[in-house]
């Protein structure tokens, strides 16, 4: 099922009950989107951006990191200087 | 039935910035743990990201070093993915838009010339580091390295063989450091390479399923995984079994190549154009102005060598290899030296000693008029060719200049007859029996007498003037 899928990529547990709900609820967004296929976009160039800004750059200069402690503090667990997560089965 | 291997490269450049891609924190190899982190490159919600001009120009020169089309637009997308080195949950990366397409590199194999077409080269950022502790139930995450720029060039599947994908890395890392965009740091993995391996019988036109080796952090590995793989993907098929697409680690140990088994799950990145990142247009003037510092190139650099100096191509290839060795070589000659001369003392003195201790051209103490100091020496008769290796070593130590320590070291060459000649007399009179020797025909022992003379001298007697002066006092004697 798609919505199995959609799941799996986005790492999120459905119960039973929940798959059909979201099914049909996605099933109409994608209905809503798909509207705009009935739009004639063969002379209109894709956007990716809504703005029409281009090249904003930052020179290469480095500024102060935050220290470990900063940088940790958010992490749902740490150890020592590291983030600690559940083990990474190679 | 003959099979042939298929093989690309994805190579994996570090780029010579000093902050991140997309925000200010160092770039900087083997600081503490997580202390090289910022909002943005560890995904906190809210922060924006703004390219590194200098990364997009590093890729730009890359990119005309090696012969490729730079897009005139081009822009970022987002790959998705989940892994805990990763903290946005997506890497910033470029997808159907690329900053160059096209190009090759030319690698010479048996005296001929092969040209490795390349496919793309594209801009990303690098993701954190994950450490392993053996036996826990944990893994731990670095950041610092996350948000690196990371070039990755993609070649077409031109390559035939490992030996081939050697030469193909070995002359990429060159020009990378020639251009000065990477410093090509392969046990630190600024320099990296995956491959995308597959082998079909031999005539065959259709390409087999390929498997993607990563993990090969040296020129030796990549040559040992290739061969292992293109022998295992034979052998399945020689027994009549199918190969499964899928990534593989080499195993350095076990010298193997080994499936990660990961979830049969086909990959699904859901590119999509970065909306937090607007487009790149690269007007010609900004190419013009990029051209304008690209270095002269190891090929043309050799050809240069070869014709302007008359050097023989080994020579020339070993001296244009890197660039600091070959702008020595050429500092060198500009200060008057002989271009054989100059090229005979670095191949067998500078870069041997260079090599000994481990250290690189640009770490070199010696300059190139200092050589060029001691080749005066020689030419002008003050010291002997053989003393003249004391005094170079003694250069390369000290940074010293060769009169310098040819004059403290008491070693100017004595070129003064009378004097020779009573050391060389000397040498007749307490060498009796080998002399009889020799009148009796043993010729071999000129050379002893020589030895002799050279000791007693310490060295600084003028060998031209030795040989000369002892030939004749054994002519007499006869």
């Amino acid at each position: 099922m798609e919505i199995e899928r959609v799941a799996l990529l986005a790492r999120i547990k459905l119960a039973e009950g929940e798959k059909e709900l979201f099914s049909k609820q996605l099933g109409s967004i994608l209905q809503y989107i798909d509207k705009l296929n009935e739009l004639d976009t063969k002379e209109v160039e894709p956007t990716s951006h809504v703005l029409s800004m281009k090249n904003i750059f930052r020179e290469d200069r480095t500024i102060p990191s935050l220290s470990k402690d900063q940088a940790l503090l958010n992490a749902p667990d740490s150890a020592g200087d590291f983030y600690r997560v559940p083990k990474i089965i190679e | 039935m003959q099979y042939e291997a298929v093989i690309g490269l994805e190579i994996h450049a570090q780029l010579l910035t000093d902050s991140k891609m997309f925000c200010g924190c160092s770039v900087k190899f083997g600081s503490e743990p997580n202390t090289q982190t910022c909002p943005v490159c560890i995904g906190m919600p809210g922060v924006l990201p703004v390219t590194n001009k200098n990364a997009i120009e590093y890729v730009i020169k890359t990119g005309l070093a090696l012969n490729c089309t730079v897009s005139p637009y081009s822009r970022f997308a987002r790959k998705n993915y989940f892994y805990p080195d990763l903290p946005k949950g997506y890497q910033i990366s470029q997808y159907e838009l690329p900053l160059c397409e096209g190009g090759y590199v030319e690698i010479t194999e048996d005296s001929s010339i092969k040209k490795i077409k390349l496919t793309r080269i594209h801009l990303e950022e690098d993701a954190g580091k994950n450490i392993h502790d053996g036996a826990g139930n944990y893994s731990f995450v670095d950041l610092n390295r996350a948000g690196t720029p990371l070039m990755e060039i993609v070649t077409e599947p031109d390559i035939r063989n490992p030996q081939e994908a050697v030469e193909f890395m070995k002359k990429l890392r060159t020009i990378l450091k020639y251009i000065n965009v990477c410093d090509v740091n392969m046990e630190q993995g600024s320099f990296r390479c995956d491959a995308n391996v597959s082998v079909r019988p031999v005539g065959q036109k259709e390409f087999g399923v390929k498997a993607e080796i990563k993990n090969m952090n040296s020129f030796k590995f990549i040559e040992k995984a290739l061969e292992y793989e293109i022998k295992r993907q034979v052998k399945v098929l020689k027994e009549g079994g199918r190969i499964i697409q899928e990534t593989r680690l080499w195993n350095t140990d076990r010298g193997i190549t080994e499936s990660m088994r990961s979830k049969e799950e086909a990959h699904d990145y859901r590119y999509f154009p970065e909306p937090d990142l607007v487009p790149v247009e690269v007007e010609p003037s900004w190419i013009e102005r990029i051209k304008t510092q690209l270095v002269e190139l190891p090929d043309s650099r050799l050809e240069r060598f070869i014709s302007q100096y008359g050097l023989p191509g080994h020579d020339a290839g070993l001296l244009t290899s890197e660039r600091a060795t070959a702008e020595w070589f050429e500092e060198a000659v500009k200060s008057g030296g002989d271009p054989k001369g100059v090229s005979n003392w670095m191949m067998g003195e500078l870069l041997r000693l260079l090599n000994e201790d481990n250290k690189q051209m640009e770490e070199c103490a010696l300059k190139p008029g200092q050589l060029v100091g001691l080749l005066n020496l020689i030419e002008s008769g003050v010291i002997s060719g053989k003393i003249a290796k004391t005094v170079f070593e003694e250069m390369y130590k000290t940074g010293r200049d060769a009169d310098v320590i040819v004059k403290k070291q008491g070693l100017i060459q004595v070129s003064d007859e009378s004097a020779i000649e009573k050391v060389v007399d000397e040498v007749l009179k307490n060498n009796q029996k080998e002399l009889e020797r020799f009148k009796a025909g043993d010729e071999k022992l000129l050379g002893f007498f020589v030895g002799q003379i050279m000791k007693i001298t310490k060295g600084k007697a003028n060998p031209k003037i030795v040989n000369e002066l002892l030939k004749k006092k054994l002519m007499e004697d006869n």
